[in-house]
């Protein structure tokens, strides 16, 4: 029996529960809101949102592959064109696109043009450096950590901060082979 | 323990042909080699204590993993064997049939590895073992009290499981 074809994004979109944009855009935005009152330093609330990205995305990325079927990718290239496509087209319903591949072939740019998460917001000037969508890198790094690559996730462009879109730039750093988890003590 | 959302569970499940214990042994592991669920239905014969048992699983899934890609007469790339190898390379089993069982084995990318030990005339268990990774997903890692990367402990999944591995064929 050959295995199942991989499912485009679009369809497994057409096919889960969706929750109300608003709500989900607005309960963001009360996480935010509360992590700064709860934290006040900018950069404590930047980590925060990384880690707790980091949290769902090791979970996020088994119901990735239950639901879209896609195979082990076989390089980065291919890697980032299925985040891209499939991904976010999944869970946010949103289309990213992969562009300015360094030479190796190791670091490349996901361009978001729309984004759910900041409908209706805006920095305030006490906030300047707060990468407000910090979750999305936290979410991709710990997504690829389950898939053995190591990455580094940063923003480039961020629009709440006056550019044209939301950059995310993707490093991978390695790709961490596996290994016989049991030390030979028997 | 609640269950939140009423999502469908792609893909289907295949229509149960026989009803009754055809299985005998389910193994769910994770990358780390941690055992996250075992469940049993018919195993007369015990000789290891359940550590070395999954061990001993865990171990011959990952050799048997490592030696039939290495093997593999179409692959270009000629890596020695013994060498860890990169994900995404090489070809993947997907079951072994002796005269008293058949072991039908399914990893992820993720390296969550499904094992399901049945009698040998059981057919192609690959859409199967997918939705269990599928319910796997729905009832533990949606699950906000289940911490990853430790043994399973929900109820709602073991019976959901135990359901539809009876009603394999």
């Amino acid at each position: 029996m050959a295995p199942a074809a991989p499912r485009s994004g679009e369809a497994i979109f057409a096919s889960v529960e969706h929750v109300n944009s608003e709500l989900f855009t607005l309960t963001y935005g009360a996480i935010v809101r509360q992590l700064l009152t709860d934290l006040e330093d900018v950069e404590e609330v930047n980590k925060q949102l990384d880690q707790m990205g980091y949290n769902i995305g090791i979970r996020l990325v088994d119901e990735f592959l239950a639901k879209s079927n896609v195979s082990k990718c076989v390089d980065f290239k291919e890697t980032a064109e299925v985040i891209a496509k499939v991904g976010f087209k999944m869970f946010l319903g949103i289309t990213a696109s992969v562009t300015n591949w360094d030479a190796e072939g190791t670091t490349c740019s996901l361009i978001l043009e729309d984004n759910p998460l900041v409908d209706f917001v805006e920095l305030p000037d006490t906030c300047q450096d707060l990468y407000y969508c910090n979750i999305f890198s936290g979410i991709i790094r710990g997504a690829l950590e389950m898939v053995s690559m190591k990455t580094e996730v940063t923003w480039v462009r961020d629009m709440l901060r006056g550019d044209d879109a939301f950059e995310l730039k993707v490093k991978l750093l390695k790709q961490v082979s596996e290994e016989y988890p049991y030390k030979d003590d028997e | 323990m609640q269950f939140f959302g009423g999502s469908e569970i792609s893909p289907s499940p295949p229509v149960p042909t026989a009803s009754g214990n055809n299985a005998y042994v389910l193994y769910i592991f994770n990358r780390n080699g941690v055992c996250l669920l075992y469940r049993e239905w018919n195993r007369p014969l015990k000789t290891l204590n359940s550590q070395q048992d999954h061990k001993l699983m865990f171990g011959l899934l990952f050799s048997l993993k490592s030696l039939t890609a290495k093997m593999d007469p179409t692959c270009v790339d000629k890596g020695n064997l013994g060498v860890p190898q990169l994900p995404g390379q090489g070809c993947s089993f997907h079951s072994f049939r002796t005269n008293t069982y058949k072991l039908s084995f399914m990893e992820s990318p993720s390296g969550i590895k499904i094992i399901l030990v049945t009698h040998p005339r059981t057919g192609d268990l690959r859409e199967s073992l997918k939705y269990i990774y599928n319910l796997y997903v729905e009832y533990v890692v949606k699950n906000p009290l289940y911490s990853p990367g430790a043994p399973i402990r929900c109820d709602l999944f073991d019976t959901t499981v135990d359901q539809y591995v009876r009603g394999l064929g």
